[in-house]
């Protein structure tokens, strides 16, 4: 059970400082309805169906930019190697970083969701559901791939490259939700990358953060 | 308390330790001394844990509840306030009794008035004598301390002396430029090529 | 040298002795190269994820250079899987890349994604944390295939709704099938020869550096 509270006394450190610094939220949110404006304008005049695809790939770039930020105070100030000499278990600090990137994510889709229902068109039930599953399989493989590129050079350009190969089974996953007439299959599909991943990431983050 | 033989530690072609023997037996005070980039960093790193040897092999009694580390920065988040700050560690660290231990450590190194302002706002100094709160907040068997006078200020300094009097009986490894101030309580040396 | 005798046979069988697939004539036999090719790339991806594994089991430091030259030389054939399957779509149907092929499609994913491991590990110091990173990047790497195997074919179905194109292998006749194996077997000998190569080589460039760094 401290496990949990470990978690959640990390995850609630990050919402603080979000908090206080009110950095990635806002940017994330500007940045969701920056992207909404170019897809208006990429598509050509009856295309709009095409843009509940496009939905994903905003929804991807937009964690990418929750997920560059996610470990910034941690290498800034050189906490982490406070948290790893901590007693609490090292994927704790996975799970407490997933929790936070999480609440970011689902608080700019909160205003990117209704956006896209006012500019394009209303996002359905299948749509909503796979956004949640899709959040969760990003938040997750994302923060481990967040970690790795935290203690090297060229971390803005390097996490892009480790994350979006990930996220493309997720696009797929997505767009399928949202677009064909069998959404089921491929909710089925986002919850099995959530629960692979997952345990993949929470399994083998302490090997990242530890010599 | 703690035992190596033979540590070495490479980084990329740079080999910082070299062959390194130590012995830290419980309750004694090891000062650590040698010139800007001998290693002495590394080394109280790599009994931290926090690091991993390049060679050679050591043996600890100790877990990581028990050891208390205090790097060259102070590892505290700048826009929390320093309650917060030892209130996140107090819970990581189990604490019981957390806010009076918290609020004690505080008083003890004069930080309780500005407890709630951010530690962007502290001075050098202030935020050393945070990093050292952390650092004993979970009264730990061993210390590690890394130049622990360097950016305190001498009321600061003043107060680090008392506390490092009254915490006598636990194990200390110190790296630090100026070994005659811990000569009274050292029991052991080792000076860093 | 086993490796070049295999290959070599291999493929003159392919060239010369199996007889022509009814449907597709000559450039049917790229198969015999092309498939290998795929099978051999994800057998030393999937080596070095073995590898990786025994790294963060063991601490060796050994794996880290066998985990690095595993997917380095199954980058290598990816790339040529790409190559290869290009070909194959252009002599076939006169275009270089087909979305609907679905085994392509995965090689790209996998491309994109083991490219960005050398990226990585250009980025960190070397030292057993860039090991360590490496190797857990390289267990995600072989989960992704699976993953990205599903993922492709539950795309085809909202993509191209139409019925696919069947092209896979022809239905092996026991020539077919003998030639196919000798390929592949030249295929894998191949990929072995030149791990051996390169992890030999890296094992004494490490090993060259140490020496300097004792003398000096």
């Amino acid at each position: 059970m401290t496990y949990f509270r470990d978690a959640a006394a990390l995850a609630r450190k990050d919402l603080l400082l979000e908090l206080r610094g009110r950095e990635t939220v806002p940017a994330m949110v500007l940045f969701v309805l920056a992207v909404f404006v170019a897809f208006r304008f990429a598509l050509p005049e009856g295309q709009e169906e095409a843009a509940s695809g496009l939905l994903w790939v905003a929804i991807v770039l937009t964690a990418l930019l929750g997920l560059i930020r996610a470990f910034v105070p941690e290498r800034d100030q050189h906490t982490l190697d406070a948290l790893v000499l901590a007693p609490c278990d090292r994927s704790a600090i996975w799970l407490g970083k997933v929790l936070s990137v999480l609440a970011f994510l689902l608080l700019a889709e909160a205003a990117a969701i209704p956006l896209f229902g006012v500019f394009f068109e209303r996002p359905s039930a299948a749509t909503v559901v796979a956004v949640l599953l899709a959040d969760v399989g990003l938040a997750a493989i994302g923060t481990l791939m967040a970690a790795m590129a935290v203690g090297g050079r060229a971390r803005e350009v390097l996490l892009p490259l480790l994350f979006l190969p990930l996220a493309i089974p997720v696009v797929i996953g997505g767009v399928g939700a949202t677009v064909s007439g069998d959404p089921a299959r491929y909710l089925g599909f986002l919850a099995l990358y959530d629960a692979i991943f997952a345990i993949l990431a929470w399994a083998t983050f302490e090997y990242v953060v530890t010599e | 308390m703690i035992a190596a033989r033979g540590l070495s530690k490479r980084y990329g072609t740079k080999r910082v330790i070299e062959r390194l023997d130590l012995d830290v037996p419980r309750g004694s005070f090891v000062v650590v001394t040698g010139p800007n980039g001998s290693g002495k960093t590394t080394l109280l790193r790599l009994v931290a844990g926090l690091a991993a040897p390049s060679s050679g092999s050591g043996e600890g009694t100790v877990e990581r509840a028990g050891i208390g580390y205090l790097a060259h920065e102070p590892l505290v988040y700048r826009e929390l306030s320093a309650l917060e700050n030892l209130d996140l560690y107090g819970r990581l660290y189990r604490i019981p009794e957390r806010r009076e231990r918290i609020g004690m450590l505080l008083e003890r190194f004069a930080l309780w008035e500005a407890r709630r302002e951010p530690v962007s706002s502290f001075s050098r100094g202030m935020q050393q004598r945070l990093a050292l709160c952390r650092a004993l907040l979970h009264e730990p068997e061993l210390l590690l301390l890394d130049e622990p006078f360097n950016a305190l200020d001498e009321e600061g300094a003043e107060l680090l002396d008392g506390e490092l009097a009254g915490l006598r009986g636990r194990t200390f490894v110190v790296a630090t430029h100026d070994p005659a101030r811990l000569a009274p309580l050292a029991t052991g040396s080792l000076a860093l090529a | 040298m086993l490796a070049l005798v295999l290959l070599g046979t291999g493929v003159g069988l392919a060239l010369l002795w199996v007889p022509e697939d009814a449907d597709q004539g000559v450039t049917q036999r790229i198969f015999y190269l092309h498939v290998p090719v795929a099978l051999t790339a994800y057998t030393m991806l999937a080596w070095g994820a073995w590898k990786a594994l025994r790294l963060l089991w063991t601490r060796e430091e050994r794996c880290d250079l066998a985990s690095y030259t595993g997917i380095h030389i199954g980058l290598i054939f990816a790339l040529l899987t790409l190559a290869t399957g290009s070909i194959w779509a252009r002599a076939s149907w006169g275009v270089w890349w087909d979305w609907r092929e679905r085994q392509l499609v995965v090689f790209l994913i996998l491309f994109l994604f083991y490219s960005a491991y050398f990226m990585l590990r250009y980025s960190l110091e070397p030292g057993p944390a860039r090991a360590r990173i490496s190797a857990v990047y390289a267990l995600v790497g072989v989960v992704l295939i699976p993953v990205s195997f599903l993922a492709v074919r539950l795309a085809d179905q909202f993509l191209h709704p139409t019925p696919l194109i069947r092209r896979g292998g022809p239905d092996m006749a026991g020539s077919m099938l003998f030639t196919f194996c000798v390929c592949l077997a030249g295929m894998v000998a191949l990929a072995a020869a030149l791990y051996a190569n390169e992890l030999a080589g890296k094992r004494l460039d490490a090993r060259l550096r140490e020496l300097r760094e004792v003398l000096s």
